[in-house]
């Protein structure tokens, strides 16, 4: 072929290819830009020209207001779970799709995601003839390929035309939860390629004339488990929107449209300035982190996400190479555009809360990644559980960022060390005692513990990882939508605390069952049974491992009518230590359970988990372990082993020299035991990962990635990864099974075989 | 001047090395990993998250699994003070946390004041979780909580 072609042919090549697109999926070009598109024609021409800063101020205010009516629109009548505990955000683009404010009360990662899906509007509906794009218009979204944090969540995008012009995009999304995937809730860890995640919208359109296309939403509803969730929360979205859109509106009537276009473009120019600015008060270098996820939701696998952060004058660069390679056939991936979402969430929830939440704050960092790796999946990886990877990258700041900033004479907002990060609730589904098939998730997803800050204790069950406002919900509320009561709840998890001079703040534990279903089952999505996940800051050690307990076969209503005292307190150590229910199936396992039907009264336990801690345990204010005692937080034993504190456990009266001393002598003890670095590492370090450990993600160089696929170890080269195809645990069971019955088969024949063993088996029988 | 870089380490730009905060021994020079001026002990997890269900009925307790986590803790070889807590799998290289730019670090100081305790920032985070928290227990009820 005739690699030589004109200019001509070339455009004539291009448009060709262009016309002819036989799928238009995932856009790269969308997909992997985070940054500001340049300024429109009008932008420039408006910012040229000047703007008032006050009107600006005034105008943004405004905005402010309308976006947060449009929140508590949607937040006071969505039918989703999630839009009663407040994940959901209401949010304003510019014309380009450039997202530039949220509700002040919203998810953040949400919107910083729908700029992804507007951008594809725009490139190749809005001047397509069979779809188009003008007012009145409202499309829909869920697949995270084409942005958005996972498919759980839907959104509702509209265009504001004013005097024939589109001015601005508006959005409203809501973790819906169910989306008809292969298990019920919308978050399924059992999905082993995304035919397995459910509905995947592409970015279409729904609305016209600002009414819902009935035609649409019957398939929508006909896709799901909840067909009149799917119908309700479409049109709450829409309306909310609709009245975003009349404020808006009014806005533009009294300022103009000058007025508006500029301040939407000057609130992400200065916010990105504002950004360069604080980054350039960073000192230059590089500070790193390592998380370690240990569960791929359907086994343990030890996953390594590796990030370091390097700041040279105003460019801060975000270096995850060397990091787990993606999985073939396990929903724990993400893609880029969805990871780079919750990072911009992280850096506004954790270490510059003050900033304007937009996606001007991600715009000046640099992210790089190793294609193919956990947090940069191909499309057709499956990613319904992208939670694990997302909720590290809300956290991945905490450590490495406070060693960054710490030296900084002005601070913007506190010390803190990281939160927990799991989505530590039950997802459910089944039928309802009313009858209806459900599936979604509990609010206590977002009674996450805080981190310890560097002069206070973390606040207990604070918010969800990523974000400041939503609730933990109420469980009346859910025990009349659905079977699940709760025979213990919001009882702070004792004894599991990430230590330090501040401790953490704590989790609480969920200890649930079902009642008056004909069939119902819980998952649960956590990593951290074996590896702790929330880590500690300057000397603060992480939160604990924690785990799903069960007391199976047995119904704990029928129980509790033969005797009403057979549990004292439904408290999750003493239950399981005690075993007070007779016949019941005690278990303790991973924290990652595939969907398991749950009979009546039977009992699932979790807890939500405690942030990392702060500092020195040696330095904690001995009144305030005093403190924590009174109220029951921890032991005894904790406050003597860890805490070193000599004090009397009747009155709590701490004997302060005694105290000093024994603490002065530990400190000489430490220094007994512990070695020096090149030596200590001589003996410590190893060549490769531990055989016993399914490892995935760099050891000693990053440019050299382990993964065990197929059950084999093996390594590859970081700008070559390929997906680990994760065997079948039941498969792995059978097998291992299998090899047990067929060793004691080939034990029990040399048995028969040898000369008088029928004798001695029938001695031994007697 | 002495630049301070975590709760417990100093950056001293004279000497260019690396302090304790809290004794003022000298770990080792600010270009090099300030690990390598501390002490290090291989701490089995059960000790610090100590098991809280029966080890004798269960084989997870709420400890980390000691097998697939240990926890690097690093001591000032002076006072004792445990300045990091490290949690890696057996046998992974202790990761070199910070590396800054020490020429960059003097020209950045040059000009400021020397701050011998860290400014406290506000709680920003946790104000708006309250704010949105008392918006919600604020209607809707009835009655107040």
């Amino acid at each position: 072929m005739n690699d030589k072609i004109s200019n001509e042919e070339k455009i004539l090549l291009d448009k060709f290819l262009a016309d002819n697109q036989l799928f238009l999926g995932p856009d790269p070009e969308i997909m992997r830009n985070h940054s500001l598109s340049t300024r429109s024609k009008a932008e420039d021409e408006i910012l040229k020209k000047g703007l008032d800063p006050h009107h600006v101020h005034h105008v943004r205010g405004l905005i402010n207001a309308a976006l947060s009516e449009a929140f508590q629109m949607v937040n006071q009548m969505g039918a989703a779970p999630g839009a009663k505990w407040g994940d959901l955000v209401t949010g304003i683009y510019t014309a380009q799709g450039d997202l530039a404010m949220i509700a002040p009360h919203g998810i953040i990662a949400f919107a910083a995601c729908c700029f992804y899906p507007i951008r594809f509007i725009i490139k190749n509906w809005m001047n397509d003839p069979t779809v188009g794009v003008k007012d009145g218009d409202g499309f829909i979204h869920n697949d995270a390929r084409y942005g958005g944090i996972h498919n759980t969540d839907q959104s509702m995008m509209m265009p504001l035309y004013y005097k024939g012009e589109l001015v601005c995009w508006l959005s409203s999304t809501i973790h819906e939860g169910e989306n008809g995937a292969c298990e019920p809730g919308g978050m399924p860890a059992a999905a082993e390629s995304k035919y397995d995640e459910g509905t995947k919208m592409s970015p279409f359109k729904v609305v016209e004339n600002f009414q819902l296309k009935r035609d649409l939403v019957t398939f929508l509803q006909n896709s799901v488990r909840d067909p009149k969730l799917q119908l309700e929360d479409m049109k709450v979205k829409l309306h909310a929107v609709i009245r975003l859109r009349e404020r808006i509106t009014a806005i533009l009537d009294q300022f103009g449209r000058e007025a508006l276009i500029g301040t939407l473009r000057s609130h992400l120019e200065d916010t990105e300035t504002e950004m360069r600015r604080r980054i350039r008060e960073l000192p230059d270098g590089t500070t790193r982190v390592l998380q370690f996820m240990d569960s791929s939701l359907r086994e343990n696998a030890m996953q390594k996400i590796a990030c370091a952060i390097t700041v040279k004058g105003d460019r801060l660069i975000m270096d995850f190479r060397g990091s787990a390679p993606q999985f073939l056939n396990r929903s724990v991936n993400t893609n880029i555009a969805s990871f780079k979402a919750a990072l911009c969430t992280g850096l506004l929830q954790n270490i510059w809360p003050d900033l304007p939440h937009t996606m001007a704050v991600l715009s000046p960092i640099e992210i790089i990644t190793d294609r193919n790796s956990i947090m940069d999946a191909e499309g057709e990886m499956p990613q319904a559980m992208s939670l694990m990877p997302l909720f590290k990258a809300c956290v991945v700041w905490t450590i490495p960022m406070n060693k960054l900033s710490y030296s900084v004479p002005h601070r913007y907002s506190a010390v803190i060390a990281s939160q927990y990060d799991q989505a530590a609730t039950f997802i459910y589904g089944g039928l309802t005692q009313h009858g209806d098939v459900t599936g979604n998730f509990c609010g206590d997803i977002n009674g996450n513990g805080q981190g310890a800050r560097s002069n206070a204790d973390g606040e207990h069950s604070v918010s969800p990882v990523f974000g400041f406002m939503a609730d933990s919900g109420e469980h009346e509320i859910n025990e009349e939508d659905t079977p699940i009561i709760r025979l213990g709840a919001q009882r702070l998890a004792k004894d599991r605390i990430g230590w330090g001079k501040y401790r953490a703040g704590m989790g609480y534990e969920q200890i649930a069952t079902a009642r008056g279903s004909a069939l119902w089952g819980f998952m649960t999505g956590c990593e951290g049974s074996k590896f702790p996940s929330a880590q500690g800051l300057f000397g603060g050690y992480s939160c604990p491992s924690y785990q799903l307990l069960k007391i199976k076969g047995i119904n704990i209503f029928e129980e509790l009518k033969k005797n009403p005292k057979v549990v004292e307190v439904f408290d999750i150590v003493d239950l399981m230590n005690k075993r007070p229910i007779p016949g019941g199936q005690y278990s303790s396992n991973d924290m990652g359970m595939t969907f398991e039907v749950c009979n009546e009264g039977e009992i699932y336990m979790i807890c939500q988990g405690s942030g990392g801690g702060y500092g020195d345990v040696l330095e904690r204010d001995p009144a305030l372990v005093m403190k924590d005692l009174e109220e029951d937080l921890m032991s005894h034993e904790n406050a003597r082993d860890i805490y070193k504190v000599v004090y009397d456990e009747k009155t709590l009266v701490v004997d302060e020299a005694a105290t000093r001393k024994l603490r002065d002598q530990y400190r000489k003890e430490r220094i007994k035991r512990g070695k020096p670095f090149d030596q200590f590492c001589k003996k410590w370090v190893t060549k490769e990962p531990p055989a016993h450990i399914p490892y995935f993600g760099s050891w000693d160089n990053g440019k050299e990635v382990y993964a065990t696929t197929m059950g084999q170890r093996v390594k590859m080269s970081s700008d070559q990864l390929q997906g680990a195809f994760m065997l079948n645990p039941k498969d792995l069971r059978i097998m291992q099974l299998e090899g047990e019955l067929a060793q004691t088969k080939s034990q029990l024949e040399s048995c028969r075989k040898k000369p008088g063993a029928a004798k001695t088996v029938s001695r031994r029988k007697k | 001047m002495k630049v301070l870089i975590t709760e417990y380490l100093r950056i001293n730009l004279d000497t260019e090395k690396w302090e304790c905060r809290r004794c003022g021994h000298v770990h080792g020079s600010a270009r090099d990993n300030y690990k390598r001026g501390l002490l290090v002990y291989d701490r089995d997890p059960r000790e610090v998250h100590k098991p809280l269900l029966d080890t004798r009925l269960y084989e997870r307790t709420y400890s980390p699994d000691p097998t697939w986590c240990r926890i690097l803790e690093y001591y000032c070889p002076q006072c004792g003070t445990l300045v990091e807590a490290e949690y890696l799998p057996p046998g992974h290289p202790p990761l070199h946390d910070i590396e800054l730019d020490i020429d960059a670090l003097k020209l950045q100081w040059k000009d400021r004041k020397e701050v011998t305790e860290p400014a406290i920032g506000p709680d920003l985070a946790l104000e708006k979780a309250r704010n949105n928290r008392a918006l919600h227990a604020g209607h809707g009820h009835g009655h107040k909580h």
